[in-house]
């Protein structure tokens, strides 16, 4: 459906772009900032997480901080405090994240469209207070100086360029995991419960039972990317659980190209960027965001992998279809 | 012919990079030039007190000093941590590490100065600590390259906290900013209460940034404390202050101490709610001649009075370029070593000593915010009523956990 949908033309120059696109994240560190292209990378396995259920299933979740974040701190403080190692302190929050996402995902599919979203976001705002209120988080101050410690107790992580490349390897699963369960047969039902809700119940399939791991899984997969940053910055912060991080990841999302698989990756890329370079200019920030993403809704739709792509792949057509950011139509009778 | 110039190329190849090794490390002055990076709170709710007036102060610093410091040239950097520990975090890794900033200065927010700290000790550069309030900096945080230069929430209890105790208030209620700060200058201010013969009723913690306090003040009130003692800053000071005069606080013969109130805060508020409050500071611009002059400079740029962080940024530079000048080196564990070394004398200080935990001892002072009619125009708010030496000041009642002292 999407362009890199399964069967799409040209397999070929896809695997092609693949290699390149791995060649040059190798080769990054050495010409750009790595601790930057840690947070653009971790930033981009959140969006690839969020979009799984936004681009794939059509839920527009306006919560997902609340596991990026709640992840971060599980990770910052079984490795600070606990004295776990780093690969189990990850582990913890990506658990600690599945968790959570299953009692959410429970809860907040019954609903769908604008309800879904509210229902998530106001989890996320429990969470938040609660973080902001138990002691173990720090409150305003979070979880500081979180040690880097040794991965599988061989690997130094304390080394910028070795805690990189651990990075990129954990982005890569990652975004490894969302492609395989795109491309599975449980992709496609996803896909056709976005399509046509009710035509996928009475094909016989149990709806709710692929929202909620589809839902499941996005949010072991925020929380993955959550645990990440919590290593890279050696710091888990009220900021992670904010609903604006929410928003963040919806604006990533929606300006790389919702349902599109890399764009998600451009879209953090972009926005990582932009806050890095423009931090001088401090609250103009938003301010530039919100011009940008104003222009993207009014003129590529798309976003910005959903209008290249078609090029770049040969085909000069994009499918028919529904617009990828219109919301999923609403079932009453559900 | 040809294969002796090619060795030699070769030979050449080899050797340049060992010569510049050896250049570099004779010069001592890492990437040719001196980096200051003042980090604050460019808009939010300590603008006033930090902000871009720290930015001018630091300006009026390198351009004093010369513009340069052992022939190299000094630059300056400004970035916003929004009160945001994790923002701060990341802009300083990157300012140490990639960017080649030298020290950072000002860091307001204690929670982010906390962060900072962190860095500062594992990549062992330097920080000049002015806005940042936090004992807990040259406490248990202490770092071997760090200076926490104009006060502290040690100096703040040991002035306004023992002057409103020795004054009768001896019940106290805290509101209480939450986080690092705010929890460091109520423990301090407890201490010192409880150590006077008061005792603490109770407590209430107040999100950063708060902007209604009413059930908190009403809590306060509720409490019947003779003191309201308001462990905040900034833009949380003001309305607290203002709110409380709202509730009648004030009137029903609660008194309210504000624990940390710089000039800035007065200015806000008007004489009219702030006359009578006792506050510590560690600068006032109307003091002497030289705290006058220096003063009328900033004002000029800045059309405000400066604060004391501000001018605690100022003499902080000041004292670090002075001290790469003497060392050669802008390596920060020696040059912090030089400046522990060096008594401070400026504008705003007195035979000030740091300590061994970074901590820069100086006089502090207790001001009282003059009544309306005593005022002969604007920021002419504070009248003098008592001088406590640097020693008094900054004593720790329960003795200091940092490593560094306790070695």
């Amino acid at each position: 459906m999407r362009t890199s949908g399964p069967g799409a033309t040209g397999t070929a120059p896809f695997w092609l772009w693949t290699a390149g696109l791995i060649l040059l994240a190798l080769a990054a560190p050495y010409f750009f900032y790595p601790i930057f292209l840690m947070k653009a990378l971790c930033m981009a396995l959140f969006a690839c997480a969020f979009n799984l259920l936004v681009g794939y299933v059509g839920l527009l979740s306006f919560g997902h901080a609340a596991f990026f974040g709640t992840a971060s701190y599980i990770t910052a403080h079984t490795v600070k405090v606990w004295g776990l190692p780093t690969e189990l302190g990850i582990l913890a929050g990506v658990a600690v994240a599945a968790a959570l996402g299953t009692v959410f995902g429970y809860l907040a599919i019954r609903r769908q469209g604008i309800y879904f979203a509210m229902v998530t976001l106001a989890f996320a705002q429990m969470v938040f207070f609660f973080c902001l209120q138990v002691p173990f988080t720090g409150g305003e101050d979070g979880i500081q100086a979180v040690p880097r410690g040794w991965l599988f107790g061989l690997i130094d992580l304390n080394d910028t360029l070795v805690m990189y490349y651990v990075v990129l390897a954990v982005f890569l699963f990652g975004f490894g995991v969302i492609v395989r369960t795109i491309y599975s047969p449980f992709g496609q039902v996803l896909t056709a419960i976005r399509e046509n809700e009710p035509r996928a119940i009475s094909l016989g399939y149990r709806v709710d039972h692929y929202k909620l791991l589809a839902f499941i899984l996005s949010a072991a997969l925020s929380g993955l990317a959550g645990s990440t940053k919590a290593i890279v910055f050696q710091f888990a912060s009220l900021t992670d659980v904010n609903w604006t991080m929410s928003g963040e990841v919806v604006l990533m999302t929606l300006l790389g190209g919702i349902g599109t698989i890399l764009g998600p990756v451009v879209g953090a890329f972009v926005i990582v960027t932009m806050e890095n370079y423009l931090a001088q200019t401090g609250s103009w920030v938003t301010i530039i965001q919100g011009v940008i993403f104003v222009i993207c809704v009014l003129t590529f739709r798309r976003g910005i992998v959903g209008v290249i792509a078609p090029y770049v792949t040969g085909r000069q057509h994009p499918p028919a279809g529904p617009e990828p950011a219109r919301p999923v139509p609403e079932v009453a009778a559900r | 012919m040809k294969l002796a110039a090619l060795a030699g190329f070769a030979a050449a190849l080899t050797i340049a990079p060992a010569l510049m090794i050896a250049g570099a490390a004779h010069a001592q002055i890492s990437g040719d030039v001196v980096k200051i990076g003042v980090m604050n709170d460019m808009s939010g709710l300590y603008a006033d007190i930090t902000g871009p007036g720290s930015a001018e102060a630091a300006r009026m610093a390198i351009a004093d000093f010369g513009g340069t410091v052992n022939g190299k040239k000094i630059e300056l950097v400004t970035a916003d941590h929004q009160n945001k520990p994790d923002v701060g975090g990341a802009i300083a890794r990157q300012w140490y590490d990639n960017d080649g900033v030298d020290a950072i200065v000002d860091v307001p927010t204690s929670s982010v100065a906390l962060a900072v700290q962190d860095l500062a000790r594992t990549k062992q550069k330097a920080f000049l600590i002015s806005g940042a309030a936090s004992s807990d900096l040259t406490g248990k945080a202490c770092g071997p390259t760090s200076v926490h230069w104009t006060y502290d929430t040690v100096a703040l209890a040991n002035g306004t906290g023992s002057a409103v105790v020795k004054a009768g208030g001896d019940s106290w209620f805290f509101i209480t900013a939450d986080y690092a700060f705010g929890h460091a200058l109520e423990r301090d201010t407890a201490t010192v209460v409880k150590a006077s013969g008061g005792k603490v009723l109770g407590q209430v913690r107040v999100p950063l940034n708060t902007p209604d306090f009413s059930s908190y003040l009403l809590q306060a009130q509720a409490s019947k404390a003779k003191i309201i003692g308001l462990a905040n800053a900034g833009g949380d000071t003001i309305n607290s202050i203002k709110q409380a005069a709202e509730f009648g606080i004030v009137a029903g013969g609660q008194k309210l101490a504000g624990l940390l109130v710089f000039i800035t805060d007065v200015h806000s508020l008007g004489l009219k709610t702030a006359n009578g409050l006792q506050l510590t500071e560690a600068f006032y611009w109307d003091q002497n001649d030289a705290s006058r002059a220096w003063s009328k400079r900033f004002f000029e740029k800045m059309n405000r009075q400066p604060s004391m962080v501000q001018a605690g940024v100022y003499g902080a530079i000041t004292h670090y370029l002075n001290a790469i000048k003497a060392t050669g080196s802008d390596d920060a564990v020696a040059v912090v070593k030089k400046m522990k070394e060096t008594p401070v004398n400026d504008f705003m200080t007195q035979n000030g000593k740091i300590r061994e935990d970074g901590r820069l001892v100086r006089d502090m002072y207790l001001f009282e915010v003059k009544k309306p009619e005593e005022s002969k125009g604007p920021f002419d708010y504070y009248k003098q009523v008592g001088t406590i030496p640097g020693e008094e000041a900054f004593k720790r009642p329960a003795g200091n956990e940092c490593p560094l002292v306790k070695g």
